[in-house]
């Protein structure tokens, strides 16, 4: 590469009036267009040649879109546009989502985080996602206009592998909501980075617990693990373990052995696939201990 | 490619440009109105050398397209010193020896200055994570610690 810092490539900025248009647009020119949000993977993608899109189109500036909502009796809402330091300064947030504050501030630094947005980090579907275990298991669920109107797509079924959802041309996400968390729950996120702060993630463990007594344990955990696997990774049986077994650190330890085994990282960059692994069944047991304590 | 007017405030002073559709607000800054103290280190939101104040706010301008801030407010490094008096952080980061090639030092600046706008009292660990995304090469950071503790100690003094 002669130029270590190659200009943007040729695009055209497109800032519809209305939502409806904004959604034909993107149907109308698939695969050349995409909306435009933070734009911090954007711009890098595009300047590094990965995405050719033609058009950027701009969805800020819609209605609701930057606005973060508390209704006491039906949860968070938050605009696909609002910046993550907002989320995570909001008081709302702070007070009964703390969880979700906690990964919006482990995202790089924080002139990043005044444009990197939630709903932009599911939305690349990155396995790394910062904010993406949070928002699974806090029961994220999306608001998407399409062409045909509004729909709602719950996280659970929403991403398909690396940088694949099930959004479909002319979808914008406009808000992703959060019901009412459970009754004295407590949650945890732990990344490890080749550095303290900043770094992508080489694991990370978001867990969540709650008393539960349809659980024959009394409570229910609910773990997602990022950088282990082509999508944001939720470990079934050590969830099931955990909702089994009277808890005890050898209940733990033993669902944090399950989490290592069902997850399938690879080698890159960051960490070869097996210290992955190690550090899911260590990281998952840390977190899990720490939740528990908080919850029992 | 289109190309877009766009009416901006920067350092208090409005500027009406012209820009093409991938321009950069850095690359804006820079190329089109020859303010250079904004500088382009990495391109990819992770040096910081590029921070400005957009709407009060630090941000990576490498990382936000020129013709999203009309109608902005931008304050770059060049908007600190007001009529040839420096402004504390900038006095600070002399007295303290947090220069030495100064490439990072406009990032800097501008994030320490917001991190004191919003934390008038920040403690070493505020500061470290405040400056997690300007990336130092010479002085090992501390020297830039002691900065941000000297002007937030004036500011209270002054206040």
């Amino acid at each position: 590469m002669n130029n270590a810092h190659p200009g943007l490539p040729e695009f055209d900025y497109i800032k519809p009036a209305t939502l409806p248009e904004a959604s034909q647009f993107l149907a109308q020119h698939t695969g050349e267009s995409r909306p435009f949000m933070g734009g911090t993977d954007t711009i890098v993608r595009m300047r590094d040649g990965f995405w050719k899109d033609k058009y950027l189109v701009e969805v800020k500036h819609f209605e609701g879109m930057t606005s973060i909502h508390f209704d006491p009796a039906k949860g968070l809402t938050i605009g696909a546009a609002a910046p993550m330091n907002q989320v995570a300064a909001h008081p709302d947030v702070r007070k009964y989502y703390p969880l979700l504050a906690e990964a919006a501030n482990s995202v790089a630094s924080y002139q990043l985080r005044n444009r990197a947005t939630i709903v932009g980090n599911i939305c690349n579907a990155s396995p790394a996602g910062d904010t993406t275990g949070a928002s699974i298991v806090l029961d994220g669920v999306l608001s998407v206009h399409g062409v045909n109107g509004v729909r709602t797509e719950p996280l659970k079924n929403f991403f398909l592998g690396p940088g694949k959802t099930v959004l479909k041309p002319g979808d914008i996400v406009t808000s992703i909501s959060y019901p009412l968390p459970a009754d004295g729950w407590a949650g945890k996120y732990i990344k490890l980075g080749r550095n303290a702060l900043s770094d992508l993630s080489i694991v990370g463990v978001t867990v969540l617990g709650y008393p539960d007594a349809t659980a024959k344990s009394g409570f229910r955990f609910r773990i997602a693990l990022a950088s282990v696997a082509p999508v944001p990774f939720i470990p079934t049986a050590a969830e099931a373990v955990l909702a089994e077994k009277p808890i005890s650190d050898a209940v733990i330890d033993e669902a944090a052995t399950a989490a290592m085994d069902a997850c399938t990282p690879i080698d890159d960059v960051r960490s070869s696939a097996r210290y992955r692994k190690l550090m899911v069944r260590n990281l998952t047991r840390k977190a899990l201990a720490e939740v528990w304590a908080k919850i029992k | 490619m289109s190309t877009h007017k766009i009416n901006v405030k920067i350092n208090g002073g409005l500027e009406q440009v012209e820009v093409p559709s991938n321009m950069t607000l850095l690359s804006m800054l820079r190329e089109k109105l020859a303010m250079t103290g904004t500088k382009n280190g990495c391109a990819a939101g992770e040096c910081g050398a590029c921070t400005i104040l957009l709407n009060g706010e630090p941000v990576n301008s490498c990382m936000v397209l020129a013709v999203e801030a009309d109608g902005a407010e931008l304050v770059t490094v060049e908007g600190l010193a007001h009529e040839g008096e420096l402004e504390v952080i900038q006095k600070t980061i002399i007295d303290k020896g947090g220069v030495q090639c100064g490439f990072c030092t406009p990032g800097v600046l501008i994030s320490a200055k917001a991190l004191l706008t919003r934390n008038p009292n920040p403690s070493e660990a505020d500061i470290r994570e405040a400056l997690v995304g300007n990336l130092c090469r010479c002085t090992g950071y501390v020297r830039i610690v002691e900065a941000v503790q000297a002007a937030a100690e004036q500011q209270k003094g002054a206040a």
